[in-house]
């Protein structure tokens, strides 16, 4: 089994990229947005990844998601988050999508977990979805929460079954906690395959 | 704890003349993502397009994308299969007096050299369309050249690309 959970704390410290504070060639200019922590997916698979012990010093969170499952059946699979633990039916959804020349919207309420959207599967050898996933005020504890997403891959024509995907999607969380884990499985694979990559980053507020 | 600030400007190119392409070469492997934003100025029916390479620009039909675009009246999606280079604004011409398009185009894992290339873009044009797009080429090659361009007539003077890089920990 390749790497199915990483904490923050597993995270090697190195050194800011603008490494030159260290050997005194140039001014140390701090950037607002941090890599928290990065899960790469092995050989092996995954069935899940989970990032924990997320700190709440940042304003909000992005993740940058490259991601397949194993599904071989068709082309694409469905794409789960759960934060702190909760499987309850405390999410929705609503997405705008493009898929194979056609536009269409749709929504879920009381759902068990918000989502980043479809993710293509090996069924599209070499496809991975790229995602990106902002949430916002991720640690207010008077607000629920609510994140958005870009997601989507292309497959050059139909594989499958299946097509390109576009979606811009929100979920909402209905929980005041701050978030502070976050896991991802999905709906008809598994497990990842290899080369799916999950990197959380922190933006800082002023 | 996090593993240090990212989010990087690698490079920015100014059009200072008209000229039919901005390329950044000898990108960096140093980073996970590429961010690439571009504020162009075309001619009328004129659009912008993007190629990615290794050591040099691909030309082949090694490009498809997805898009979803909504016009100020419909949304619709368009798929395109086996060309020759990516359409970043698909549905609307530039007028040539005004910068008033944007696009920021996401290069995910843009350095790995053993699965396809996925990106994703979002264009405005505030008189015409906004879209939401994904673009596959179809190599295995890390990418570390990049080309913006236009099909017919050049980019005009003031026309802005700026390429940064984000390291994942």
């Amino acid at each position: 089994m390749a790497i199915r959970f990483a904490s923050t704390a597993t995270v090697k410290n190195k050194l800011p990229r603008n490494s030159n504070f260290w050997n005194g060639t140039a001014v140390y200019s701090p950037s607002s947005y941090e890599s928290i922590a990065t899960v790469t997916v092995g050989s092996g698979g995954s069935a899940s990844v989970s990032f924990t012990s997320i700190p709440s010093t940042y304003k909000h969170l992005q993740l940058r998601l490259f991601t397949a499952t194993n599904r071989t059946v068709y082309s694409l699979d469905e794409m789960y988050i759960n934060f702190n633990g909760d499987t309850g039916a405390n999410y929705s959804t609503h997405n705008i999508q493009g898929l194979d020349g056609s536009a269409s919207a749709s929504g879920t309420a009381n759902t068990s977990f918000a989502t980043s959207g479809t993710t293509s599967a090996s069924a599209a050898p070499n496809i991975f979805t790229a995602s990106v996933v902002d949430i916002l005020d991720y640690a207010n504890t008077s607000k629920y929460k609510t994140t958005r997403s870009l997601n989507g891959f292309d497959l050059n024509g139909q594989v499958s079954g299946y097509g390109g995907f576009i979606q811009l999607y929100s979920s909402s969380w209905r929980n005041t906690n701050a978030i502070t884990s976050m896991t991802f499985t999905m709906l008809r694979g598994s497990a990842f395959i290899q080369y799916s990559s999950f990197a959380l980053y922190g933006i800082k507020g002023s | 704890m996090a593993a240090g600030a990212t989010y990087e400007p690698i490079a920015t190119q100014t059009l200072s003349s008209a000229t039919s392409n901005i390329t950044f070469t000898s990108i960096s492997s140093a980073y996970t993502d590429l961010i690439l934003i571009v504020v162009p100025k075309t001619s009328t029916g004129d659009y912008l397009r993007l190629r990615v390479g290794n050591g040099s620009i691909d030309t082949g039909s090694n490009y498809s994308q997805t898009d979803l675009v909504g016009n100020g009246s419909s949304a619709g999606s368009y798929g395109y299969t086996g060309n020759n280079r990516l359409s970043i604004q698909v549905e609307s011409t530039i007028p040539t007096a005004q910068f008033e398009a944007n696009t920021i185009i996401h290069l995910q894992n843009y350095r790995n050299s053993t699965t396809y290339k996925s990106m994703l873009w979002r264009t405005n044009k505030a008189s015409g369309a906004v879209e939401a797009c994904v673009g596959l080429w179809r190599s295995t090659s890390a990418i570390n050249t990049i080309s913006v361009f236009t099909e017919t007539y050049n980019l005009q003077i003031g026309t802005i690309a700026t390429l940064y890089g984000i390291a994942a920990a």
